[in-house]
Parts: structure tokens; C-alpha cells; sequence
């Protein structure tokens, strides 16, 4: 493990973007106009709060990302030594698998999937 | 096949002679950063060169041809052009947040560049985690795009980031599959020992036979919803969302985006090119030794390259055949198609790696 390696792979992305921001602030030029800072919506002027409601569709799949994600997490160490546990470490997998495939039914069954 | 670690230990044991030990690992560090800084800047000429070509075509068009010859110097106007726009500040955006959010997508972009084993002792970052460390950092990414359209306080952007946040994760799920029945099949997570397997016993899409040509298949489909482009690109869906989570971006921080929406596209292809194609594993047919012995005096860094690049093209080719997705479509998809059909990938691998199946 070579953090030195990473961490200068850190800071390249952070100096890159501080020496790109800075060049262009440096050629950019300046004018003022007010209705340049207003938010863009097709040239008419903005209405309403800019912050508005949005599909709660998109909150149900981050959830149901969490759950999968986690659970795919725990199969990475499984993986590595699949070949040497060889059957019995497979049936063990596959219950544990036959849970996370019974959540997807379950989600999949209650309408988490669709969108409404 | 060259291995590259000589020339390094080599380069480090001269810079030990000459001066103590921490100056030497500094300079080192300096190349490393310059390395990463001057092949990303190549690697994103030559993507955008391409893109516009191959789409210019796929549409029976010329593409650029007035910059240079045949339009070479196109992208560095373009990049010219970029850096000399005025940058719009909003008056409603959380300034700092709006400003963060390029370098959280860049950051992602180059700890999954500094992964990828460009050649035999080549590579960055090589922990004995790598994929695992891949999976996880690809993720910043989405924090960046989610924290892009909600700083910049209007509407399209927000619609664009809370899309790209819902497809971003949804398809993670299908790269960590994938990426877990190659990892089961080679019995390791460090990329550079996945590419060493493969140089020995065969291309993982060949050795892994049925569930490796699956796995494929779903990288690449989940891989280009990843880079947010080709019939997944709802979130900057031009037609009803403008640019998505970067409307509210001018000049050098659209170009961020641009820049590691492209980088994004090459890593996701090395990354394929790395865990199924063999990496800078030169094309070894058994049987035809005087054919082997040709292949394998090709450099594994232009192996490495032609491999990645054939995905390129695939992913392109993709982009600008199929029509885009409705966000429910894309999401169904995923969760009611390629969702399942991993989970059932892993359990025939896992049967495969078990029975002892593998080519």
C-alpha cells in the first residue's frame, strides 16, 4: 500500500484545477450586468423558489442503492477466495445472495421499481 | 513482455545516490504528478478529436476540418476558447459549493486514472484492493454532480444532478457486480495481479467463457451509463434540460466537466480493456508459437491502448446509434433487468470457479 502515491494523486487533481482556475480568472474578461447573475430558464425571467419539489422516485432508488450496495460490499472478500472455499463457501454465499435477491422481490413486488 | 518496474527501481536507486532518500521520493512524486497531468491532457485531445469525428460519420458529416489540417487543432481552440470566457458568477448560488463541485468530479476522474496498470510494473496506484478502491472512488464523482446542480440554485440543474445522482448509483451496482465475478475468477482484487493472471493463463472474457461474455456485456452497458453519455445521457438531455447539473457553468468550469465526462469514458474502457481484455496482455493464441513470439514483441503499453481504445469506439458506436432512454426506462433497466441478471452471473461464476470450469 503506497499512500505517498496517493495522496500526490490528490493533490495533482487539486493543483490542476488551482492553476487551470487562476489562468482562466487571469484571460477571462470582466463585465458587470445584473441579469447575467440570474438563474437561467429559457431567457424568460425566473419564477418561483429555484429549490422545487422533484420526484420522490429518485429518494426510494437511493435507498434501495443502500441496501444493495452494502450487501454487495460484504460478497468482495467472499470473492477473492471463492476458488479456495470451493462448494461449501458457495452454498453459504447462495443463502446469502437468496436474502438479497428476496429484498429486490419484495421492493420489486411492493412497487419500489415503479415509477409513479 | 518489458517489465516497467526495472527502469523505475532503477531510477529511484540512481536518485538514492546522489541524495537523501526523501528528496528523492519528492522528485519522484513531481514526475508521478506530471505523468498524471500530461497523459490526461493527451488522452482528452485525442477523445474529443475522436468523438467529434466518428460521430461526424455515424451522421455522414466531415467534423471539424477548419482548424488545421483535417481539423486536428480543433480541441485546442476549443480549449482557448474555454479559458478565455468569462466566468458568470450567481448572485443565488452557495458560492463554495458551487465551486467545489468541478474538483470533487476531477478528483474522482484521476484516483480512477491512477489505477489502471498501463503496462507490466506501470501503474500508480496498486493496492491489493485496487478494484475495490476503483468502485469506491468512482464514487466521489456523484457528489460532485449532485452538489453542481444543487449550488447552483435553478431549476435545470437540480432536475440534471437528481437524475445523474439516481443513474449513477443505480448503475454502480452493476460495475461492482460485474467487476465481483472477475475478481472471483481470478482470485484477487489487485488489478496488476488480475492483467499478470491474464498474461499467463488467457483473457478473462476467454477463460471465463459464458459468465465472462455476460459480465462484458453488462460493464459495458452500466459502464456508459457511468460516463452519463449515449442513449443513458438524460441528465444533460439537451432537448429538455439544457446541460443538466452544468447550465449554471461558464467557461473553465463547464470545461472541468467536459473534461472528466470524456476522461470518465477512458477510464471506463481501460477498466474493461483491464479486467476482460486482457490489459497489455499481448493476444496469445495457443498452438501458433510463431505467432505468439510477434505478438508478444508488441509493447504492452500499445496493447494496453488498442484494447482500451476498441472500447472507446464500441461506446461510441453505442452513443450515436441508439435513441435516449425515458429515466423510468433507464431505472427499470437497471433494477428489473441488468440487476438480476449480475446477481445470476455471480452465482454461475461462482459454480464455474468452484466446479473448476474455467478454460
Amino acid at each position: 500500500m503506497n499512500f505517498t502515491l496517493l495522496v500526490t494523486v490528490v493533490l495533482t487533481a487539486l493543483l490542476f484545477v488551482v492553476i487551470v482556475v487562476v489562468l482562466a480568472n487571469l484571460l477571462a474578461p470582466r463585465s458587470y450586468n445584473k441579469l447575467k447573475e440570474e438563474p437561467y430558464e429559457c431567457g424568460i425571467p425566473a419564477r418561483g423558489s429555484q429549490w422545487g419539489h422533484y420526484h420522490l422516485g429518485y429518494y426510494l432508488f437511493a435507498i434501495l442503492f443502500l441496501m444493495f450496495d452494502v450487501e454487495t460490499m460484504f460478497l468482495f472478500p467472499w470473492a477473492v477466495v471463492a476458488g479456495s472455499l470451493g462448494i461449501q463457501g458457495l452454498v453459504a454465499v447462495l443463502f446469502f445472495l437468496f436474502i438479497l435477491i428476496l429484498g429486490l422481490a419484495y421492493a420489486w413486488r411492493k412497487g419500489a421499481l415503479a415509477w409513479h | 513482455m518489458f517489465d516497467f518496474s526495472i527502469v523505475t527501481k532503477w531510477f529511484h536507486s540512481l536518485l538514492c545516490g546522489v541524495m537523501p532518500e526523501w528528496t528523492a521520493i519528492g522528485i519522484e512524486c513531481l514526475i508521478v504528478l506530471l505523468f498524471i497531468i500530461v497523459l490526461y491532457a493527451i488522452l482528452a485531445i485525442v477523445l474529443i478529436y475522436m468523438e467529434r469525428k466518428v460521430c461526424a460519420f455515424f451522421q455522414c458529416r466531415i467534423g471539424p476540418n477548419r482548424v488545421g489540417k483535417w481539423g486536428l487543432l480543433q480541441v485546442f481552440a476549443d480549449v482557448l476558447k474555454m479559458l478565455t470566457k468569462e466566468i458568470i458568477k450567481m448572485r443565488q448560488s452557495d458560492r463554495l459549493l458551487h465551486d467545489m463541485a468541478p474538483y470533487f468530479v476531477l478528483a474522482a476522474s484521476f484516483l480512477t486514472f491512477a489505477c489502471i496498470p498501463w503496462n507490466k510494473g506501470l501503474e500508480i496506484l496498486d493496492f491489493n484492493v485496487g478494484a475495490f478502491f476503483f468502485i469506491a472512488v468512482s464514487g466521489i464523482g456523484v457528489v460532485g454532480i449532485l452538489l453542481a446542480g444543487w449550488a447552483s440554485h435553478s431549476k435545470y440543474p437540480i432536475i440534471g444532478a437528481m437524475r445523474s445522482g439516481a443513474q449513477l448509483i443505480s448503475y454502480e451496482l452493476s460495475i461492482g457486480m460485474t467487476m465481483l465475478t472477475v475478481i472471483m475468477l481470478c482470485g484477487t482484487m489487485q488489478l496488476s495481479e488480475i492483467v499478470q493472471q491474464q498474461a499467463d493463463y488467457g483473457w478473462n472474457i476467454v477463460r471465463g467463457h459464458v459468465p465472462a461474455v455476460l459480465a462484458f456485456i453488462i460493464y459495458l452497458i452500466a459502464g456508459n451509463a457511468e460516463c452519463n453519455r449515449g442513449p443513458f445521457d438524460l441528465p444533460e438531455a439537451e432537448s429538455e434540460l439544457t446541460a443538466g447539473y452544468h447550465t449554471e457553468y461558464s467557461g473553465m468550469g463547464f470545461g472541468f466537466f467536459y473534461l472528466a465526462e470524456y476522461l470518465n469514458l477512458f477510464i471506463c474502457s481501460a477498466m474493461a480493456a483491464t479486467i476482460f481484455l486482457g490489459g497489455w496482455a499481448p493476444l496469445m493464441i495457443p498452438g501458433l508459437d510463431g505467432f505468439n513470439a510477434v505478438m508478444a514483441y508488441i509493447p504492452g503499453f500499445v496493447w494496453f491502448f488498442a484494447k482500451a481504445f476498441f472500447v472507446v469506439f464500441l461506446l461510441m458506436w453505442i452513443r450515436w446509434t441508439f435513441p435516449r432512454l425515458r429515466i423510468d426506462q433507464l431505472l427499470s433497466l437497471e433494477w428489473k433487468y441488468l440487476l438480476p441478471i449480475s446477481m445470476f452471473n455471480i452465482i454461475l461464476m461462482a459454480l464455474v470457479v468452484c466446479l473448476g470450469l474455467t478454460l
